[in-house]
């Protein structure tokens, strides 16, 4: 397993604080914002984001925690029980601009489940995707609102997405996993 | 009747005359005629041989309890399925039941099951006489008939004997004909809708349970009545440590009791009911190890005189059901030498005491009336079981023989195995790998 | 009723200790809380209270388990728990259909085994059994596919019923561990009794049972492997003291026709729950009962209806614990 750093903490902060400017460059109406993190690591990078935001407008941004585990497509093919965790959203999401946040963005199917997820719990008004990396390969028709980074992967590259809150260092790197067997 | 056979070379472990050594004996015309020890060879030249090294040649087993079935219950057994299966147990006598479909509480009953033994079993079949009319428990059968038609003991089994004046006078007048009164000792207003031992087990399991002292009561019953007429009384399926006990007492001051256990009995515990195996469910329930341990103490001590296998057949639609719908019974006779075989190995009871439990004893009991049963004395009948003490083997319903295929061994691996059976001469039971050269 | 301690104390948001993937949980039935490791029970709590934020939304549903049939298949009457499972399972999504054993081909004489083949061929994923034998659900496993989940079988187990009570308990405080649980009635013939039993000591918690002699199942005094250790203590007042928690169970009035007891009048003399005996036991002690309430007879209307019975939050959150379970057991269903 060789592994390689794409993002130092330096870079992933000066990454963060970007996507927040952007952020706030497309959200006129500030105070119907709303950042969602998806469990796990999109919560900690909601909550970074949330903290820039508020350190450049001086508007503090709710952020809420949301766990997709129920509404999964692949629940029947997982050969493991993802646990669920908790969703808190701390107000309505009726009529807010809200921007979904994920660490690595790849096949889609998790924003897809995020998406329904959020429309069961009320009617935003609009929903963003911002997410740390985009590694492309994607299973539908989902595109990310803003991009921390493109890291072109193979399928055999794994995105490995370490956070000081969640795994005590900030890091991205990317990992070449040996070729899976045939049938495996 | 086959050509004369010669039986070399086996491990002859005969009881009634005290012989366990290496030798051969000779069937002619379906009696022993010949045996002796070591190399001899008998004097008559003509004969097939049946090389018995490394196996137990014993006289064939004799089972004082069991259920074939018929008339009545057809699809559970008959006698000759069940003869089959005994057979293949390495019983040459079978004691049957009369909780048939009529009882055997009359002449003609018992003829019936008697000629049917003869065109149809494939070993003795001795038929039990009922103790009252119609195994009711209200008014005694006709003892007298029944014992001129040819039974062998008197037994309602299946139902005890619930109300202690008929039980008095079962034992006083059987005195007449000097057989044995079997009892199958239950209080039922103790065990009224009891599936299992009363404990740990059927606590942990919500099932209601059958306690030690619903036995221990009738036990106690029935040896003071057989004291008080000087009768004959036989025990069922003794399963208690608290019977054992009074069955040692009772026969220390001189009551004529003798008493029997099964194979389940001696080697599977209340654990077998766990995970609801309705296969476990039997009456009288399998108890603990420390019963267990009590009724081994009682075999070396000779307080329980013999075994007794109490084959119950069921079908297996009888027993794919809910635990408590399920009726109690295990089908024994195919796996009973391989679970005994157990208690040798483990050094619980020698190999001459399981021998002389599973022949001599049954026979004294029997008796004399019906030919020398249990003996490879010369002139008695050729009644003969081959076994191979080591031998293991993985338990496989599919191959029995008896129609009832309810035992909770299914797929164990047992050791101990049953290899030819010879009743009255013929042989009706062999294993594959038993040859017989022709002379 | 006690809300406000869980919502205001933030300690009391549980914290999960369990790893990403439920690698933890064996279970591909639910038959009893015998063989529950306290990790699996953790689980259980941890995930209910996933499904309680769930309910609280006002579209109380998930498409978790899309796709799946269950079938609830009653052979007891029954329409609270019948009722409770029907709603958790449309909460997840999937597609419900309810036998009602008394009145269809299962009165005609069709046996258990038989019925079990139809559910299967019906394409049935998880069948929700209620069945008055002990065992019949352990049966069942060995002649269908299907997840069984055990909605009670005869007197041995129930197992949602205790895992919902053990829940509520944690909602209120926060761990099991030390807590001094009572359990007042016919522990003989209670399933509810039976698995709370082995739900309660696996958690930690130190169980009293109070009954007359003759309602109390053998073995239960000494030690055994096969048991769970727990005390007998036939004095009502006794057995109170110090208590955390205390459950009363449901008495049948055909215990005193079969001979059981004297009378009504005499269990309730020495065995009613009624507040002054309740008084002896901790101050924010919790009352349970898993109903329906005989009240007058082995619960006071007073204790009941008090502030300290948490009789109907046992009722919400079972909708709450049986989407959790059936959430878990669906998951199992690939191995």
């Amino acid at each position: 397993m060789s592994k390689k750093v794409i993002m130092t903490q330096e870079d992933m902060k000066r990454t963060l604080a970007r996507i927040a400017h952007e952020i706030i460059e497309r959200n006129e109406a500030i105070e119907h914002l709303m950042l969602v993190g998806m469990h796990t690591r999109g919560v900690p990078l909601a909550k970074r984001l949330a903290a820039n935001i508020e350190h450049f407008t001086g508007v503090k941004i709710p952020v809420g925690a949301l766990d997709i585990s129920l509404y999964r497509d692949d629940l029947s093919s997982l050969n493991l029980q993802p646990v669920v965790k908790h969703t808190d959203i701390p107000v309505s999401v009726d009529g807010k601009s809200i921007v979904l946040v994920d660490d690595v963005l790849f096949t889609g199917r998790s924003i897809r489940a995020a998406m329904d997820a959020l429309t069961d719990l009320g009617r935003p008004q609009l929903i963003h995707l911002a997410v740390l990396v985009d590694r492309g390969h994607r299973e539908l028709p989902i595109r990310a609102d803003y991009v921390g980074k493109n890291i072109p992967s193979s399928r055999h590259e794994e995105i490995q997405v370490n956070l000081e809150e969640t795994d005590g260092v900030d890091e991205v790197a990317i990992i070449a996993v040996p070729v899976a067997k045939e049938g495996q | 009747m086959m050509k004369s056979l010669l039986i070399q070379g086996g491990r002859i472990i005969d009881p009634s005359q005290g012989i366990d050594e290496i030798g051969s004996l000779l069937i002619i015309e379906g009696k022993i005629s010949w045996l002796d020890k070591g190399e001899a060879i008998p004097p008559q030249p003509d004969y097939d041989v049946l090389h018995a090294q490394g196996l137990v040649v014993c006289p064939g087993f004799v089972d004082l309890h069991c259920h074939l079935r018929q008339p009545g219950y057809e699809e559970k057994e008959t006698i000759a399925t069940g003869t089959k299966a005994a057979a293949r147990g390495g019983f040459t006598t079978v004691c049957c039941m009369p909780n048939t479909e009529p009882p055997l509480d009359n002449q003609t009953a018992v003829e019936y099951v008697k000629s049917k033994a003869a065109s149809e079993g494939v070993v003795r079949v001795l038929p039990i006489g009922c103790i009252s009319k119609g195994r009711k428990g209200q008014e005694l059968a006709e003892m007298g008939e029944l014992a001129l038609a040819g039974v062998i003991a008197f037994s309602d089994d299946g139902e005890p004997a619930p109300n202690s004046h008929l039980m008095r006078q079962a034992l006083a007048y059987s005195c007449a004909f000097d057989l044995p009164v079997i009892d199958h000792c239950e209080d039922r207003a103790l065990t009224e809708g009891g599936q299992m031992n009363e404990g740990v087990i059927s606590t942990k399991l919500g099932l209601r349970g059958i306690p030690n002292a619903a036995e221990e009561i009738m036990v106690a019953r029935d040896l003071a009545l057989a004291q008080l007429t000087g009768a004959r009384l036989h025990i069922a399926h003794t399963t208690t440590e608290g019977s054992v006990d009074l069955i040692r007492r009772a026969k220390e001051m001189g009551i004529k009791v003798t008493a029997e256990v099964t194979p389940h009995h001696l080697t599977l515990t209340e654990e077998r009911v766990i995970g609801y195996d309705t296969n476990a469910k039997v009456n009288p329930p399998l108890r603990t190890k420390r019963d267990i341990q009590a009724l081994i103490q009682g075999l070396n001590d000779n307080t329980i005189n013999i075994i007794a296998t109490d084959h119950a057949p069921h079908t297996e639609a009888d027993k794919l059901c809910e635990f408590d719908l399920a009726p109690f019974g295990i089908s024994g006779f195919e796996t009973a030498l391989g679970s005994l075989m157990s208690l040798v190995h483990d050094g619980e009871i020698s190999l001459v005491t399981l021998v002389a439990k599973l022949t001599h004893e049954p026979a004294r009991i029997i008796g004399n009336s019906y030919d020398k049963l249990g003996t490879l004395a010369i002139g008695a009948p050729a009644d003969v079981t081959l076994f191979d003490p080591a031998l293991e083997w993985v338990v496989d319903t599919r191959a029995f023989a008896s129609k009832g295929k309810n035992t909770p061994l299914a797929g164990e691996r047992l050791k101990g195995k049953v290899m030819a059976t010879i009743s009255q001469g013929k042989l009706v039971h062999k294993d594959d790998s038993i040859t017989i050269k022709k002379s | 009723m006690k809300t406000s301690q869980r919502k205001d104390n933030p300690t009391l948001q549980i914290k999960p200790k369990v790893s990403e993937t439920t690698s933890i949980w064996r279970h591909h039935h639910i038959l009893d809380v015998d063989d529950f490791t306290q990790e699996e029970i953790e689980l259980v709590f941890h995930t209910t209270q996933v499904m309680k934020e769930v309910l609280s939304r006002p579209i109380k549903r998930v498409p978790a388990l899309r796709g799946k049939t269950i079938i609830t298949l009653f052979y007891e009457p029954s329409t609270r728990t019948r009722l409770s499972f029907e709603l958790a399972a449309k909460n997840l999504g999937a597609d419900v259909a309810n036998l009602n054993a008394s009145v269809s081909s299962v009165a005609k004489g069709e046996s258990l085994v038989d019925t079990l083949s139809t559910l299967q061929a019906l394409g049935a994923d998880i069948v929700v059994m209620r069945h008055p034998h002990s065992g019949a659900p352990y049966i069942a496993t060995r002649y269908i596919e299907a997840s069984i989940v055990n909605a009670g079988d005869g007197w041995h187990a129930h197992p949602t019923q205790a895992l919902l009570d053990l829940y509520t308990i944690y909602e209120h405080k926060g761990s099991l561990n030390g807590l001094k649980a009572v359990i007042i009635g016919d522990i003989m013939h209670s399933r509810v009794a039976r698995s709370n039993i082995w739900g309660l000591t696996t958690m930690g918690a130190e169980v009293t049972l109070c009954c007359p002699p003759t309602l109390l199942p053998v073995g239960l005094s000494g030690q055994h492997r096969h048991l769970p250790s727990v005390s007998i203590q036939p004095n009502i007042e006794l057995a109170l003291d110090g208590a955390d928690m205390v459950m009363a169970l449901r008495l049948q009035l055909e215990r005193q026709q079969s001979g059981l007891l004297p009378s009504i009048r005499e269990y309730i003399q020495l065995y009613q729950l009624t507040e002054a005996r309740l008084a002896r036991a901790k101050p924010d002690a919790l009352v349970f009962h898993p109903g329906p309430v005989n009240e007058g007879i082995e619960i006071s209307p007073a204790v009941a209806h008090g502030p300290q019975s948490v009789i109907n939050e046992q009722v919400t959150n079972g909708v709450a614990v049986r989407m959790a379970l059936l959430y878990l057991i669906a998951g199992s269903q690939k191995q």
